[in-house]
C-alpha cells in the first residue's frame, strides 16, 4: 500500500494546508502570523557567560516560562502519549518534561528561538487538527484517538513536503521529550545508564558483557 | 584563589608572568619553589574549582537540561566561564570571508586559562616530532631534541599524575619505570576498538592523561622533583597530599573538586602561592610589554578590567603565557623605537606559522553492542584508550599522500545521557510510547566515535596579525586571522576517514554520515580542535625565528615564551605536556641565567 496516500486519506488535507500556508507566508524560520498564542519572539536574558554552576535550577528560574494554559495543557498530553508511564517509568509528565520544553521554547538562544518557531505553530495545529477530526482539543480526546494523530505524524517517510513538516514538528518534540526524560535519575533507569557515583575502584565491563561481545580486558590488575 | 588587587603589587618583582594555565603555571610554580618573587596576570576572574565545579549535577538540574549555549559553548557544566569562541568585548576578525579560510580562536578568560578546559590528554612528542624537517623535508625543525626535553616530560608526569602504558612503539616514548600511574580498565568502546583494530592492523592501547588512578607518592616525589630543596618538597608534597585519586564519576571536563585530574588551579598553582612568592592579579588584560631604555623587557602594561584603567607592573623577566594567539597580540602591541613593528619581532616572524591540530571524526552504530546489560561505563571522565600513529613505515616507504602522523581517540558510549535526546533521531523516527523507550533503550551506548587528532605542517598561509581597524573595548588593536589547510592535512583526513570506516565495518557497524568521506568535507575548522599552536618560532637563528630553544626570544634576552607559541612543529602529540615540560626547562634556564647575571 503507498503510504503517502493512505495518510492524506486520514489527515484531512485541509487543515495541514493551512498551515503550511502560514508558513509560507511568515517564512520558513519566523513566527507563524496565523496563530494568536505564538506571540512575540522571547525577550529574556541568557543565564550568561558566567552562572553558578552548582546550583540546582528548575525550568522559570532563570527566563520567564511562556507556554499558555492551552499549550501546557497540549503539550503535556502529547508528551505522555510519547512517554507514557509504563515498565520502563514514569510519564513524561511526572519527570517535569512539560516545564522543560516550556524553558526550552523560552529561552533567549537562536537554536531555542528557532525551535520555538517549530513547536509553538505545532502545539496549536494539534489542537486544531484533533478539534477538525475529534471535536475537542488533543489534550482531551481520547486515547485511541490522540494515538490516531500521532501516527499520522510519525509516519517516517513522508513523502507529501507539507507532510514531512508535520512529522519535523513531531520528531523535534520527540528529541526534547527524550532530552528531558532521560536526563533524570528515572530516565537513567529506563534506558539503562548506570553511573554519576563515586567508587573505589574502576572494574570496566562486567564479565557478563564482555562474555557477550566475545571481548577480553586487557588491562589487568 | 587568593589574589591581590593591582592596588597591592610590590614595586618591583624577579618575574612577570602573563597567564595563569599550564605554561604560565608550571612557570610560577618552578620559579617560585625556587625563591623569585613573581606576579602573575590572569585576564580573567578568579576561580576555585573546589567550590565551582559541578560534580554531580545532573541535565535535569541545569537549564535547558546543561546543552551547549552561547553562554556556555561546551554545555552548562564545562569549568569553563567567561570564555569560549567568543569573548565579550574581545572581537576578533578573519582576512577572508570564506570559512575555510577562517580560523575559530577558541580563548579562556579564568583562572587556570585552557587547563580548565582540555581533555587531560598528555603524550610527550617523540624523536620524530623535534626533527621533522630532517624526515620529510617540510616544516621547520626544533632546535632542541626529544633529549633535551625528556627529563622535564618525566618530571611533568610525576608531579602532575599521569596515567598510561608504556608500549614502546615508534616514536611513541616510554616513561621511565615507576613514573606513569596505572591505566584504568578497558570500557566497551575501547575494547572493541582494540579487537576490530587487531583484524584491520590498527593498534589501540591505554592512552597518557592527567588524571590520578592512585594518590601520589608524596613521599618520594618531591624529593626526586626538588633535590636539595627542603622547603619545597615540603610544599610539593602537602600539595600532593591534598589530592584525591579519581573515584571514577563525573567528566573531567567540569572541572575536578578532589583535584584528581590536573588543572593549574589545583596542581601549579597553590604550591606556587604557599611559597609566599607569588602575586596573581585576576582581571588584568595585558596589553603591552614595558622596555627599558637597553630593550630590555621591564614590565607589563595591563588593563584592569574592574576599572577600565591602565595599569603596569614591574620586573626583572617578562614570561607570556596568554596562549599562541593571545602571546602574538601582545609582541605586536608593543611597539617602540626599537621595534616599530612588535618587540622581539625584528625577524618579521611573529604572528607566523599558526597551527591547529587536525580533526576529523566518524561515529558508527554497532548492531552487537545495542541491548547490553546496563553497567557502569563513567570511568575516569575521559578516554581510557587511544591509537598511537602507526604507519611510519608506509610513510618512510611513500606509500601515503600525506607526511605526518595522527592517532585517534575513541568516544565514549554509555555516557550520562541529559539534555539533548540519547539516541540520533534517525533510530527512533515516528515512534512514540512504549515502543520508543525501548528503542531509546536498545540503541543507547551502541555508538562508538571515533577522532582523527593529527600534525597539521605549518604554511605560509596561516597566521595572525593586527587588524589595521578593529579594536577591542579597551582600545587595543585585535587579531585578524588568515587560514588554510592543505592537501597534507585533508588527505590525512581522507585516510582517517577510510581508516575509521574499517574500524566501525570490522565491528560489524555501520557509519553515520556515510563511509569513506573525503577529508575535504570532513576536516574540522582551523582552530577548532583548541590545539592553537606556533606564531613565535623557536629556532637557532635570530633572523629565521622568534626565539631560541630555551623559549628566550632573541631580540629581548629577559623575554620568554611559555605557551605553545614557541612551537616549530604540531605534531599530532596534544601540546599541553610539552607547554609544561618546556616551561620548567625555560625556568630552569631563567634562574641559571639570572643568578650569572645574564638578563
Amino acid at each position: 500500500m503507498d503510504t503517502t496516500d493512505s495518510t492524506l486519506h486520514r489527515l484531512p488535507r485541509r487543515r495541514v494546508l493551512q498551515w503550511f500556508a502560514a508558513v509560507a507566508a511568515a517564512g520558513e524560520n519566523l513566527p507563524l502570523q496565523g496563530f494568536a498564542q505564538t506571540g512575540a519572539p522571547v525577550a529574556a536574558k541568557g543565564y550568561g557567560t558566567d552562572p553558578d554552576l552548582t546550583k540546582f535550577y528548575a525550568p522559570g528560574d532563570v527566563w520567564p516560562l511562556t507556554f499558555s494554559d492551552t499549550e501546557r495543557k497540549a503539550v503535556t498530553a502529547l508528551a505522555d502519549i510519547i512517554l507514557p508511564a509504563d515498565d520502563f517509568g514514569p510519564a513524561a509528565s511526572s519527570l517535569r518534561v512539560p516545564d522543560f520544553v516550556d524553558e526550552w521554547v523560552s529561552a533567549p538562544y537562536p537554536e531555542q528561538q528557532k525551535d520555538r518557531e517549530v513547536i509553538l505553530p505545532g502545539l496549536a495545529w494539534i489542537d486544531e487538527e484533533s478539534r477538525s477530526r475529534f471535536q475537542k482539543p488533543f489534550a482531551d480526546v481520547s486515547e485511541p484517538q490522540q494515538k490516531a494523530i500521532c501516527d499520522d505524524l510519525g509516519q517516517p517517510e513522508q513523502k507529501d513536503p507539507q507532510l514531512k513538516k508535520g512529522a519535523a514538528f513531531f520528531a523535534r518534540f520527540t528529541g526534547l521529550c527524550l532530552g528531558a526524560y532521560y536526563a533524570t535519575p528515572e530516565g537513567w533507569q529506563a534506558i539503562g545508564y548506570v553511573g554519576n557515583t563515586p567508587t573505589g575502584v574502576f572494574e570496566g565491563p562486567p564479565q557478563e558483557v564482555l562474555d557477550q561481545l566475545g571481548l577480553e580486558q586487557t588491562v589487568k590488575d | 584563589m587568593p589574589t591581590i588587587p593591582v592596588s597591592e603589587a610590590k614595586p618591583e618583582y624577579d618575574v612577570a608572568i602573563v597567564g595563569s594555565g599550564a605554561g604560565g603555571g608550571q612557570m610560577a610554580y618552578t620559579l617560585t619553589l625556587a625563591g623569585l618573587k613573581c606576579v602573575m596576570l590572569e585576564a580573567g576572574r578568579s576561580y576555585d574549582p573546589v567550590t565551582e565545579t559541578a560534580m554531580f549535577q545532573r541535565g535535569d538540574q541545569a537549564p535547558l537540561g546543561g546543552v551547549r549555549t552561547p553562554d556556555k559553548h561546551f554545555g552548562f557544566f564545562d569549568a569553563t566561564v567567561d570564555g569560549g569562541w567568543e569573548v565579550p568585548n574581545e572581537p576578533y576578525t578573519q582576512a577572508s570571508d570564506k570559512e575555510e579560510e577562517q580560523f575559530k580562536w577558541w580563548r579562556a578568560r579564568m583562572m587556570g586559562g585552557r587547563t580548565n578546559h582540555w581533555g587531560r590528554i598528555s603524550l610527550r612528542n617523540g624523536p620524530y616530532d623535534f626533527k621533522p624537517y630532517s624526515r620529510d623535508g617540510l616544516g621547520f625543525d626544533w632546535p632542541i631534541s626529544y633529549e633535551d626535553v625528556e627529563p622535564y616530560y618525566t618530571k611533568v608526569e610525576m608531579l602532575i599524575g599521569v596515567y598510561g602504558s608504556n608500549e614502546g612503539m615508534e616514536n611513541t616514548p616510554d616513561s621511565p619505570p615507576g613514573v606513569l600511574q596505572p591505566p584504568p580498565k578497558g570500557r566497551v568502546g575501547d575494547l572493541m576498538t582494540q579487537k576490530a583494530g587487531k583484524k584491520v592492523g590498527v593498534p589501540v592501547v591505554p592512552i597518557h592523561r592527567a588524571v590520578l588512578t592512585r594518590p601520589l607518592d608524596a613521599k618520594t616525589i618531591p624529593a626526586k622533583l626538588h633535590p636539595n630543596n627542603k622547603k619545597a618538597q615540603k610544599i610539593v608534597a602537602d600539595s600532593m597530599i591534598a589530592r584525591a585519586p579519581c573515584f571514577w564519576a563525573t567528566p573531567c571536563g567540569r572541572g575536578c573538586s578532589i583535584k584528581a585530574n590536573y588543572q593549574s588551579t589545583t596542581v601549579h598553582l597553590p604550591p606556587a602561592l604557599a611559597t609566599g612568592n607569588l602575586d596573581i592579579i585576576p582581571n588584568a588584560h595585558a596589553r603591552e610589554v614595558i622596555l627599558d631604555d637597553q630593550g630590555k623587557a621591564k614590565g607589563v602594561l595591563f588593563i584592569d578590567k574592574t576599572t577600565g584603567k591602565e595599569e603596569r607592573v614591574s620586573a626583572k623577566a617578562v614570561v607570556l603565557a596568554a596562549s599562541s594567539g593571545e602571546t602574538v597580540r601582545i609582541l605586536l602591541n608593543s611597539k617602540s623605537n626599537q621595534f616599530p613593528d612588535g618587540v622581539a619581532n625584528r625577524s618579521g616572524l611573529v604572528g607566523k606559522y599558526i597551527m591547529d591540530t587536525v580533526g576529523s571524526d566518524l561515529r558508527g552504530q554497532i548492531p552487537a553492542m545495542e541491548n547490553l546489560p546496563p553497567h557502569n561505563d563513567d570511568g575516569a571522565g575521559g578516554s581510557h584508550f587511544y591509537s598511537p600513529w602507526w604507519l611510519y613505515g608506509e610513510q618512510k616507504a611513500g606509500k601515503l599522500d600525506f607526511a605526518r602522523g595522527y592517532h585517534i581517540e575513541i568516544g565514549g558510549t554509555r555516557r550520562m545521557p541529559g539534555g539533548g535526546s540519547p539516541v540520533p533521531g534517525n533510530f527512533l523516527k515516528g515512534l512514540y510510547g512504549t515502543k520508543l523507550k525501548e528503542e531509546a533503550r536498545r540503541y543507547y551506548g551502541s555508538f562508538i566515535g571515533l577522532a582523527c587528532r593529527g600534525e597539521m605542517i605549518p604554511n605560509e598561509h596561516s597566521f595572525a596579525e593586527l587588524d589595521p581597524d578593529v579594536k577591542d573595548k579597551w582600545g587595543i588593536p585585535v587579531m585578524r586571522w588568515h587560514w588554510k589547510w592543505s592537501d597534507q592535512e585533508l588527505n590525512m583526513a581522507t585516510h582517517a576517514q577510510r581508516t575509521f570506516t574499517e574500524i566501525i565495518e570490522a565491528m560489524g557497524g555501520t557509519v553515520q554520515g556515510g563511509p569513506n568521506r573525503e577529508g575535504k568535507e570532513t576536516i574540522l575548522k582551523g582552530g577548532e580542535t583548541i590545539h592553537e599552536v606556533g606564531g613565535a618560532l623557536m629556532g637557532s637563528d635570530a633572523e629565521k625565528s622568534v626565539c631560541n630553544g630555551w623559549n628566550q626570544t632573541h631580540d629581548v634576552k629577559n623575554l620568554f615564551l611559555c605557551d605553545a607559541s614557541p612551537f616549530p612543529s604540531n605534531a599530532d602529540k596534544n601540546p599541553t605536556l610539552t607547554i609544561m615540560a618546556l616551561a620548567w626547562r625555560c625556568a630552569d634556564h631563567l634562574i641559571e641565567e639570572a643568578a650569572k647575571g645574564n638578563l
